[in-house]
């Protein structure tokens, strides 16, 4: 086929690093199913990250993720900085399939060469994001994107996983969604350096700001010195008027600031020391499970534990330990 | 670990406001297990099949409901061909008189679906289709 054949692999890292748009799409493709060779690409790709600004937006469905994104990447394409944007999706848990909705709201970019917009399904991964959304971000970086926004599926109080890829992390609220104890008790909020309160016209948007300002200040007596102070936005970001949407640039300085914090102090450092630590033990993990699993396959012997453990003959922590044993006696890994 | 999902980016073009068939198939699409992006009315050729490009989709489905299907059809297959999309599927599906779905089809669609279809049809045909 004529699309294929220009697309080999080995091209692939090299047309992305000149920004060539097909070659960063196949790529994402290629991570985000796993395939063989996915690993080869990414190490090519490495190299080339590490300069971008990661700014992650999460908060829960309907908020107005999607459409302050779309005023952002306005914002910074003002800038003339390049944007990559990814945007995750739930996929069903019974059939897989997924409707991918966020990018309705940025074709106004459609023509604009310097924005990518990728959409993802989660594809069973929970956290908030896909299973290859970091790998995904670096092929963002490496085509030379400025800017790399990640949008979260829509998140409660546990979803997390952006604070491990994005460096600045901000959470999208709305007025109505519970009093100051809900605020209080959810762990998202630790992770925002960045507050939004989105549709702040709505009735009850004072005393939400109110609240949630509170909070942060109760949070900030225990902050140690020279830490990031977050801070709550309110915006609007979608009116039926255009000229009431309000904010942007409010949200827009308060990146470029807690950008420039980071950098200025050792936050960045320290946040990309914990980063790279977590991503590593994933990867060590995925590689001993897949080498072991792969050890066992066709032997018969993954039933027989099975078997043996269902009937109590034996227990799952044993035939850890027996197979980790076995595993580690054998340098081939 | 590896799995492999059709892709398919569902659209409306132009002036056309009717956007509930599209919907529809978006959501019949999503319960037979694929990734739709789904990009809303008032698109553009280029605009649909940039989105293709940047989402690497396997399928471009347009929905046409008010009579502009002669019009943009060949302007999508033209954009495609631009962007090296041949290995992409191109579905229409709409309300159009039948008489026009072999024209279609000539201007390059690779198949043309009329209201009352069946779910199960372009399913089918999608899965056996999907060139990649």
């Amino acid at each position: 086929m004529p699309g294929q054949k220009k697309d080999r692999p080995q091209d692939l890292a090299a047309r992305l690093v000149r920004g060539d748009r097909r070659a960063a799409s196949r790529l994402i493709t290629l991570v985000e199913n796993g395939g063989p060779g996915a690993d080869e690409m990414m190490k090519r790709v490495y190299p080339h990250t590490g300069r971008s600004m990661l700014v992650g937006i999460t908060g829960p469905g309907g908020s107005g993720k999607s459409t302050l994104i779309d005023h952002l990447i306005g914002r910074f394409r003002k800038r003339d900085l390049r944007v990559g944007v990814v945007a995750v999706d739930p996929s069903s848990p019974f059939t897989g399939g997924a409707l991918l909705g966020d990018r309705v709201r940025f074709q106004r970019y459609a023509m604009d060469e310097g924005v990518f917009v990728r959409s993802m399904g989660s594809r069973g991964y929970t956290g908030g994001l896909a299973r290859a959304t970091t790998d995904v971000c670096r092929i963002l970086e490496a085509m030379g994107n400025d800017v790399v926004i990640i949008e979260t599926l829509g998140a409660g109080q546990d979803e997390i996983d952006i604070i491990h890829v994005a460096q600045t992390c901000i959470l999208v609220l709305t007025p109505g969604m519970g009093d100051d104890i809900q605020a209080m008790k959810a762990g998202i909020m630790e992770i925002a350096h960045l507050i939004v309160l989105n549709k702040a016209d709505l009735e009850g948007a004072g005393a939400c700001l109110r609240s949630l300002e509170a909070v942060l200040e109760d949070a900030g007596g225990r902050r140690t010195e020279g830490a990031w102070n977050p801070r709550v936005i309110p915006t609007v970001a979608w009116a039926r008027r255009p000229g009431d949407v309000s904010g942007m640039e409010a949200l827009e300085e308060a990146i470029l600031a807690h950008q420039a914090h980071l950098r200025e102090t050792p936050g960045l450092r320290c946040a990309n020391e914990r980063r790279v630590e977590r991503e590593l033990r994933l990867i060590f993990r995925d590689a001993l499970e897949k080498h072991v699993i792969s050890g066992l396959e066709g032997t018969g012997r993954k039933e027989e534990f099975l078997r043996e453990i269902i009937e109590r003959r034996n227990d799952p922590y044993s035939v850890v330990e027996e197979i980790l044993g076995e595993t580690l006696k054998k340098p081939e890994i | 670990m590896e799995s492999k999902r059709i892709k398919v980016v569902i659209s409306k073009v132009g002036l056309d406001g009717h956007d509930r068939g599209a919907k529809v198939v978006a959501s019949l699409l999503r319960e037979a297990g694929m990734e739709v992006v789904y990009l809303g009315m008032y698109q553009s050729p280029e605009g649909i099949v940039r989105a293709a490009v940047d989402e690497d989709a396997d399928v471009i489905g347009v929905s046409y409901l008010s009579g502009e299907h002669l019009v943009f059809t060949p302007r999508i297959v033209e954009e495609m061909k631009k962007n090296g999309l041949e290995d992409v599927l191109f579905v229409v599906g709409g309300a159009f008189p039948p008489e026009d779905i072999p024209v279609m089809k000539e201007m390059g669609a690779d198949e043309v679906f009329r209201g009352g279809s069946l779910t199960q049809s372009f399913v089918d045909y999608i899965r056996e289709h999907v060139r990649r």
